[in-house]
């Protein structure tokens, strides 16, 4: 379904992705793990066209979108909820989940979606006339989980979704990555607690300074002597 | 004031004493008492002055606040800009400029004058305020696209520098553009004879003052007896005109989808491009707006003073700018605000203190203002942006 060949994305002369290769299937749910400063958040920005490569092809159900601006390729099907979740603080929690239906015009499909956010997080259902600024760190995460999901995207690319959340709702983040890639959302995960994302992902890379240098089942990673070692805090 | 903290055992403790007389409490009290000094004696002439003719103070905020909307809607146009790319656009005051000739030139060029019909007047000017507003809101995108756009990641001072480059060139044009030698010379060049009624309208001296005709009428408005204040219904326009300007913007913005895009750019921009948001075009619809609201403000300021000079945008836009600091610059209801204090403050400052003191007295506002409220009136930490 996606598929990146060969990806180089510099920030000016910073070499962030030196070669960047892998795939995901439909339906899958792949993660992405690393130490701070691998590439991953560049990974799933230069697919969003954020900081696109300067070398390399995205390939999207085998059309090229690498050089498509990042307001069009959530048109194709592909939506984001970034690192540190940037959602809108002056915006309300509603206002904000019609952002992220920006490129929709089915009045009535996006009130069914936003129906489907708010029962996937009866959180945001409470306060939705609040503005998104004043919400808890961990409301913030649903509402930017809520807000990609309310693209409608076939692809979801999620950039650490359990960052500075509570233990339970860790569990129920995850929980709910689950549920809706068993709806038929295909995600690509990045994730520092890599221990849970491999415990729901289907397949893994292991990216070290912009590079790949593991692919894998995510049971096969789990059980890798080097993961462990870096990832996992096994020794 | 002791602060009181209860221990463990929950009894009060005193865990802090401090001493009455602050430094700061010192330097307000001292500095109250010099003001009152310098200040106290005139200050009482003009209060006694104020209430000794209340129908003259009366006359003065109502031509006040009646300034203050055309003020504020200026205001916006700074508000909007800075809100969505934190950039002092100085070109504003050129583009409202620009706003009031274009506005005199079609007046001229359609040869309306106080003596055509009630219709024509009518129509004549809703035709041309619409023409005049759609000439700025493009003149002001274009400035962003060729002179902001292309500094969008450099260092913040270039796009300032080149504002202020901008709204030395279009004070240049204004110049040009009141020289009516040039509209004879097009005339013969094109042929259009009509061309020559422009320069006509601009008058013999290409830098001086042009004068509107006076289309709006002057007789006071029946609603409202003349023994209370004067106000016609050239004023009542005025204000009805901005504030359904202000109105429609505030309205856009809070409820539109493409206000919900505008505000949610100005906040992340990042963030909207993940939403599909085009940032390019929401930053020019941005300045089409703003533009727009400049050249409604030109024209009215026109029609309302009866003259438009090629540097009027300095003045009025230093206050505008003022205004919308004032208010919380990248708030709109703010800077309404901001511009509806600053008309006020002028009047009254014309009036009672001579309108040589009017810039210092709404300068020294301004700063007291921002002492205690450094955002502005209306605005908050971090800025509730457009
Ligand atoms: N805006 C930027 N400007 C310059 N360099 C950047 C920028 N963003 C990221 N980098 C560099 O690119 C490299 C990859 O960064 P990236 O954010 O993709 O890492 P990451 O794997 O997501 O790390 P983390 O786990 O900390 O989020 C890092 O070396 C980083 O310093
Ligand atoms: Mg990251």
């Amino acid at each position: 379904m996606l598929q990146l060949n060969d990806i180089h994305t510099y920030y000016g002369n910073i070499h962030a992705l030196k070669g960047i290769s892998l795939h995901i299937d439909q339906g899958e749910i792949v993660t992405l793990i690393g130490a701070n400063g691998a590439g991953k958040s560049t990974t799933l920005r230069t697919i969003s066209g954020i900081t696109p490569p300067r070398r390399g092809r995205v390939l999207f159900e085998d059309q090229e979108i690498n050089g498509i601006p990042a307001h069009n390729i959530v048109k194709l099907g592909i939506s984001q909820s970034p690192e540190g979740r940037h959602i809108f603080p002056n915006l309300t929690v509603r206002e904000n989940l019609e952002m992220g239906a920006f490129t929709r015009n089915d009045k009535q499909g996006i009130e069914e979606d936003m129906e489907r956010a708010f029962n996937l997080f009866p959180r945001l259902r409470e306060r939705s006339s609040q503005r998104g600024g004043t919400l808890s760190g961990g409301e913030q995460q649903m509402l930017a989980i809520g807000r990609a999901l309310m693209a409608r995207p076939r692809m979801l690319l999620l950039d650490e979704p359990s960052m500075g959340l509570a233990p339970v709702l860790v569990d129920q983040i995850f929980e709910i990555v689950q549920n809706i890639n068993e709806q038929g959302t295909t995600i690509l995960l990045v994730e520092q607690n890599a221990l849970m994302a491999l415990s729901i992902a289907h397949r893994g890379y292991v990216l070290q300074t912009g590079e790949i240098v593991l692919a894998d089942s995510a049971a096969a990673l789990r059980d890798n002597e080097m993961v462990q070692k870096a990832y996992l805090g096994i020794e | 004031m002791a602060t009181r903290s209860v221990s463990q055992s929950g009894d009060p403790v005193e865990v802090h004493q401090r001493p009455w007389l602050t430094t700061r409490r010192v330097i307000i009290i001292v500095s109250t008492i010099v003001f009152l000094a310098l200040f106290g004696i005139p200050l009482l002439n003009v209060g006694y002055k104020m209430v000794e003719t209340p129908s003259l103070f009366l006359q003065q905020v109502v031509t006040g606040l009646t300034k203050g909307t055309y003020l504020a809607i200026i205001a916006l146009g700074y508000t909007l800009v800075y809100g969505i790319i934190e950039l002092i656009n100085f070109a504003h005051g050129e583009v409202y400029m620009m706003g009031a000739f274009f506005s005199l030139s079609l007046i001229g060029l359609f040869g309306l004058s106080g003596e055509s019909s009630a219709l024509a007047l009518t129509f004549g000017l809703v035709g041309i305020m619409i023409c005049t507003m759609t000439f700025t809101a493009v003149l002001n995108a274009s400035i962003e696209r060729f002179a902001y756009r292309p500094l969008r990641n450099a260092p913040r001072l270039a796009p300032l520098i080149s504002a202020i480059g901008v709204s030395f060139m279009l004070q240049n044009v204004g110049i040009l553009w009141g020289d009516h030698n040039l509209w004879d010379n097009l005339a013969d060049w094109t042929g259009i004879d009509r061309l020559t009624r422009i320069g006509d309208a601009m008058g013999s001296n290409m830098v001086a003052p042009k004068s509107f005709p006076s289309l709006l009428p002057n007789r006071q408005v029946p609603f409202i007896p003349d023994s209370w204040f004067t106000f016609t219904w050239k004023s009542l326009l005025v204000v009805v005109v901005s504030l359904s300007l202000l109105g429609a913007l505030y309205a856009f913005v809070r409820f539109t989808k493409l206000g919900k895009a505008m505000r949610a750019t100005a906040q992340d921009r990042d963030a909207s491009r993940l939403m599909g948001i085009n940032v390019d075009l929401t930053i020019s619809l941005t300045f089409l707006i703003g533009g727009a609201l400049g050249g409604a403000a030109g024209m009215l300021v026109g029609l309302y003073t009866g003259t438009a000079v090629f540097n009027m945008g300095f003045t009025a836009g230093l206050l505008a700018f003022t205004a919308a600091v004032l208010g919380g610059i990248g708030n709109i209801l703010g800077s309404a605000l901001g511009g509806l204090l600053i008309g006020l403050l002028l009047a009254l400052s014309d009036q009672y203190l001579g309108s040589r003191w009017s810039n210092a007295v709404i300068f020294a506002i301004l700063v007291l203002i921002l002492v205690f409220r450094p955002t502005g009136l209306l605005g908050e930490e971090g800025g509730q942006k457009a």
